[in-house]
């Protein structure tokens, strides 16, 4: 599914199980999932992961496919949520009859509306013009969302109830594993829908004005057009994945359009890579279980993210996959062994400097949050006393000969990539 | 009325003031280095927190030189081992670098500070009415605010227009390409702009912060109207942000005291409005509630209809 | 014969100065025409005229005689016209085949369809595997275009550029930098894939032009001071004066 395993494309009838494999994977894993992770919250953040990986893709439709950096992509996402809202409560109140899993599909429209408008003049040029427009355009909506109190409901936003609906099948949606199937279902025709306007002569063409917009003109497009409708597009299925966010959650508020939003769905992006289709499916996934699973573990888990993010655009700009992609031609010279022993190697002493560094930050957050006179905190199941000299010791030595340790195995980890890297025909005896 | 609008006038020089000198710096980063510093507004909350912790040690006044200098140096540092690293990946990635870090910096304030505003206040011997007209006071402090920023204003235009240095920027603003031909070393000037930008940004801070308070979201508050004013006012042309500071300083306080809404438009040319429409929120919008969203109107419009801004010449 | 591209009175400045200066052309169809000048002589500047690229400050530009002045760039492809750039312009993080296939799309009428899969066109992908040998990158496909040596990013200028058949091709310096060898085979390259098509070239190397060239045009200070074959061109003063001669000096 990413662009690399899609450079095949001279040949015409790939094998099925090429073609149809990471399909048929995806729903299968989308059906067996909530058996395996059945737990309360592990369906409510599989929900919030659907949502994600539909707004971050169609984030990349912008970003890593047409190369328009917004700021402001939350507008279409929120203005799905409120419109899906509305709708559900217009089901309530039988003013329409629908059944609740169309609802996304309103949330859609107005999106696509809005990309309508605000792209016929936005994607005039890409670059720093786009991502100003994109930010006052994510401002003045979040903005009027509190003024126009009848559409977008004021501080409270809108809420709805998402069980009143026809039942269909005995299906009502009274619970999260009704949603979660729901939130499947429409994540895996979006992703399929996303992933095929990336091999029509569209999507390709919109690579092309990412790459070299004058010269696509040379070719017989007009760039402004190609960014325009790849901008209508991505409103489109983020105002699914909103639609999605209303049904979910029942409750839509001006924090789901505004420049917060905008700013995580660029940083689960980007964390994942935008540079593969693949990309932020896996940076949804990642962040969201950053957000709950940290959440509930520590209080500074966004500060964990910042840096990790700031990490991220300085050293790999080309993120998780980025990474992971990276291994390829070594996994397929069959040479991935060579660098388990030196990974763990450098690994274990990374870890031991993260752990140092993680628990100093944590100490010095609980010694300044906790409440007067509590000065017991745990960390991973260790009880002690932060006002006693002994952890502080203890982290910063983690910290200071973890950070010694991995330094001293970085020539021996580069000295094994470039081994595993190295061409095949010259490196071949030196390696096996 | 007279009393309203005199008021609103000097509220509105004050908050244009203050506003120029964090745009002042963003311009002159922007047009250089062609970078849009995201955590511009970041730096002048930093200004206001160190200046508030150096505050309860010292007092205000070493604040007020210690803190922008502080500021100035990290600015120094993050254009040093920051965005010249992140350079390589092209301008997307430093757009989204400065993204990051302004996220970042607000985490770390947070961490460091705590979320609550802090009790950081103008000094004593600031604290009372310079004078008082129809009524009302105008304390002494904004009156501080306002000379400083009216003091670094006419600093800044010596520097450019009579110095050496400043000629070299002038000359890197309008041909970035330029300057390095010419022999100067650009990485240095850029440190060294980037350095002094957010030492301004940082100043703005350390007066601004007992003002406005001293809270993790001041930098949000502030920074996408910097961002309008350098937009507005055209890239490369300080003139133009000193403009748009005072337009954008102006707009919103005189909207906020001018409490007109549009029923009384309407009421102007007699029509009337039903109270219980859909649209029933347009008919009482009023001038103080439209005031967040008249900078972000004024971007759009430009960007669609001036793309180079006021007084620029350089597209954006 | 008709004319494929016609140049009346065309003229271009950049702030006060004129860089094209009333220029006068008229390329007969089925001709392979160069221009030929000094640097600075405004023979890309002419090039980004015709093409689109730059808005004219005066005058007219036919092709096939319909009006293509002041079109944009992808408006005058669509009427036939097609060009390649002096500095390199490809599409540089996409695959080699993927430039190519870019190439053809507008032409194989697929404009903007976000319903057609590229990769089930078989007619589209055939087209694109016959260009790719042609220019003689087909083993280099799957590679992104930016890590290509400079002479293969040359020759799949030209590919992209010739790729949908335009009736017209203009050729921007296309053997600018490469060695013997390598021109060599451009030139056979350029020969084979203008057969029966309009040929426009800016070149510098002479040996190119006499070679491939029905006619010249000779472009000095934004003027042309002659048009006529190859055999009177060498023969002719005032280009010997303005322009052989200075090189001749050179060398």
């Amino acid at each position: 599914m990413s662009e690399i395993a899609n450079t095949q494309t001279g040949e015409i009838s790939a094998p099925f199980a090429k073609r149809f494999g990471p399909w048929i994977f995806l729903a299968v894993a989308l059906i067996v999932l909530p058996l395996i992770f059945s737990s309360n919250i592990a369906v409510y953040t599989m929900n919030l992961m659907g949502i994600f990986i539909i707004f971050a893709l169609s984030y990349n439709m912008l970003l890593g496919q047409g190369g328009m950096l917004s700021f402001g992509h939350a507008v279409y996402f929120g203005l799905g949520g409120f419109m899906s809202v509305h709708f559900m409560n217009y089901i309530e109140y039988e003013v329409v009859v629908l059944p609740m899993f169309m609802l996304p599909i309103f949330g859609g429209i107005i999106g696509l509306v809005f990309a309508i408008i605000v792209g016929s003049f936005s994607t005039r040029r890409a670059g720093t013009v786009f991502a100003m427009i994109s930010l006052g355009i994510g401002e003045l909506i979040a903005a009027s969302s509190l003024i126009f109190v009848a559409f977008f409901g004021g501080e409270e936003g809108v809420s709805g109830d998402r069980t009143m609906g026809p039942v269909i099948m005995d299906v009502d949606f009274a619970q999260d594993i009704e949603v979660y199937y729901l939130i499947a279902a429409w994540a895996f025709v979006t992703i399929a829908l996303m992933y095929l306007f990336s091999r029509t002569p569209m999507g390709r063409m919109a690579n092309a004005v990412r790459d070299n917009d004058e010269r696509a003109e040379f070719i017989g497009y007009s760039q402004r057009k190609v960014r325009f409708i790849s901008f209508c597009a991505s409103g489109f299925f983020a105002g699914i994945a909103g639609g999605l966010f209303a049904i979910n959650f029942e409750i839509v508020t001006e924090e789901n359009l505004n420049a917060l939003t905008s700013g995580v769905v660029l940083l689960m992006t980007y964390i994942g890579g935008v540079g593969f289709f693949i990309g932020p499916i896996v940076g949804a996934v990642v962040f969201t279980l950053l957000q709950t699973v940290l959440s509930n573990h520590t209080e500074i888990w966004q500060l964990y993210v910042g840096v990790m993010f700031v990490l991220t655009v300085m050293y790999v700009p080309q993120g998780l996959t980025g990474i992971m992609a990276m291994h390829i031609p070594a996994y397929r010279m069959k040479r991935l062994s060579g660098l388990v022993v030196p990974y763990i190697k450098a690994g274990i002493p990374t870890i031991l400097m993260l752990s140092g560094i993680v628990s100093f930050l944590e100490m010095v957050h609980h010694v300044r949050a906790a409440a007067l006179g509590e000065t017991m905190m745990s960390l991973i199941g260790i009880e002690f006393d932060t006002h006693t000299v002994m952890p502080w010791v203890i982290s910063g030595v983690l910290a200071v000969v973890g950070g010694y340790l991995t330094k001293s195995q970085m020539p021996q980890l580069r000295e094994a990539w470039e081994q595993a890297n190295a061409p095949l025909d010259s490196g071949e005896g030196a390696s096996s | 009325m007279f009393e309203l609008l005199f008021f609103s006038l000097l509220n509105g020089i004050v908050t244009g003031l203050l506003l120029f000198m964090l745009a002042s710096g963003l311009t002159l980063i922007f047009s250089m280095m062609g970078v849009l510093n995201f955590a511009h507004a970041s730096f002048y909350m930093l200004g206001a927190y160190f200046a508030y912790t150096i505050s309860l040690y010292v007092g205000f006044w070493p604040g007020l030189i210690i803190a922008p200098i502080l500021v100035g140096l990290f600015g120094a540092l993050v254009e040093r081992y920051g965005l010249r690293y992140v350079h390589r990946w092209g301008h997307v990635a430093e757009l989204i670098f400065t993204f990051g870090l302004a996220f970042l910096i607000e985490e770390v304030v947070q961490f460091i500070w705590g979320k609550d505003t802090k009790a950081y206040h103008e000094p004593e011997i600031l604290q009372f009415a310079l004078f008082t007209v129809f009524g009302q006071d105008f304390p002494a402090y904004k009156a501080f605010m306002l000379l400083i920023s009216i003091g670094i204003f006419i600093m800044l235009l010596m520097i450019l227009t009579r110095s050496r240095v400043g000629l070299i920027i002038q000359a890197a603003i309008t041909k970035p390409n330029m300057t390095a031909m010419l022999g100067h070393n650009v990485p240095l000037v850029f440190m060294g702009v980037f350095g002094v930008g957010s030492a301004l940004a940082g100043l703005a801070g350390v007066i601004a912060g007992p003002a406005l308070g001293t809270f993790p979201g001041m930098a949000v508050v502030l920074g996408s109207i910097v961002f309008v004013i350098v937009v507005v006012g055209g890239l490369g042309s300080l003139g133009g942000a000193f403009v748009a500071s005072l337009i954008i300083g102006l707009l919103q306080t005189f909207a906020i005291a001018l409490d007109y809404s549009v029923s009384d438009l309407l009421a102007v040319f007699s029509i009337t409005t039903e109270a219980d429409s859909a649209l029933r929120d347009l008919w009482t919008l009023s001038l103080p509630q439209v005031a967040p969203i008249l900078p972000y109107l004024l971007l759009v419009l430009i960007l669609i209809f001036r793309p180079t801004g006021l007084f620029g010449k350089r597209e954006t | 014969m008709s004319s494929a591209i016609q140049l009346n009175d065309v003229r271009k400045s950049f702030g006060p100065t004129e860089i094209i200066r009333g220029v006068d052309l008229d390329i007969q169809k089925g001709e392979r025409h160069a221009i030929i000048g000094p640097n600075g002589a405004g023979k890309s500047t002419l090039f980004h005229l015709v093409s689109g690229r730059y808005k004219l400050s005066g005058g007219h530009v036919h092709l096939n005689g319909e009006e293509i002045s002041n079109l944009s760039p992808y408006e005058i492809y669509r009427k036939g016209l097609s060009r390649s750039f002096q500095v390199t312009n490809i599409f540089p993080m996409m695959s080699v085949f993927e430039n190519v296939r870019c190439g053809l799309m507008w032409s194989k009428d697929y404009k903007y369809s976000f319903w057609h899969l590229v990769d089930r066109e078989k007619e589209l992908n055939h087209r694109t595997a016959a260009v790719l040998e042609e220019i003689g990158l087909t083993s280099r496909q799957h590679v992104p275009a930016g890590v290509l040596t400079y002479a293969e990013q040359r020759a799949l200028e030209i590919g992209i550029a010739s790729a949908g058949g335009a009736e017209v091709i203009m050729l921007d310096e296309p053997t600018a930098g490469m060695s013997h060898s390598e021109t060599d085979q451009a030139i056979a390259l350029i020969r084979k894939i203008t057969e029966g098509k309009t040929l426009v070239m800016v070149e510098h190397d002479m040996g190119v032009v006499f070679d491939l060239a029905d006619r010249i045009s000779v472009l000095v200070y934004g003027e042309i001071i002659a048009t006529d074959t190859p055999e009177n061109i060498r023969n002719n003063k005032a280009v010997q004066e303005a322009y052989l001669g200075a090189e001749a000096e050179d060398a």
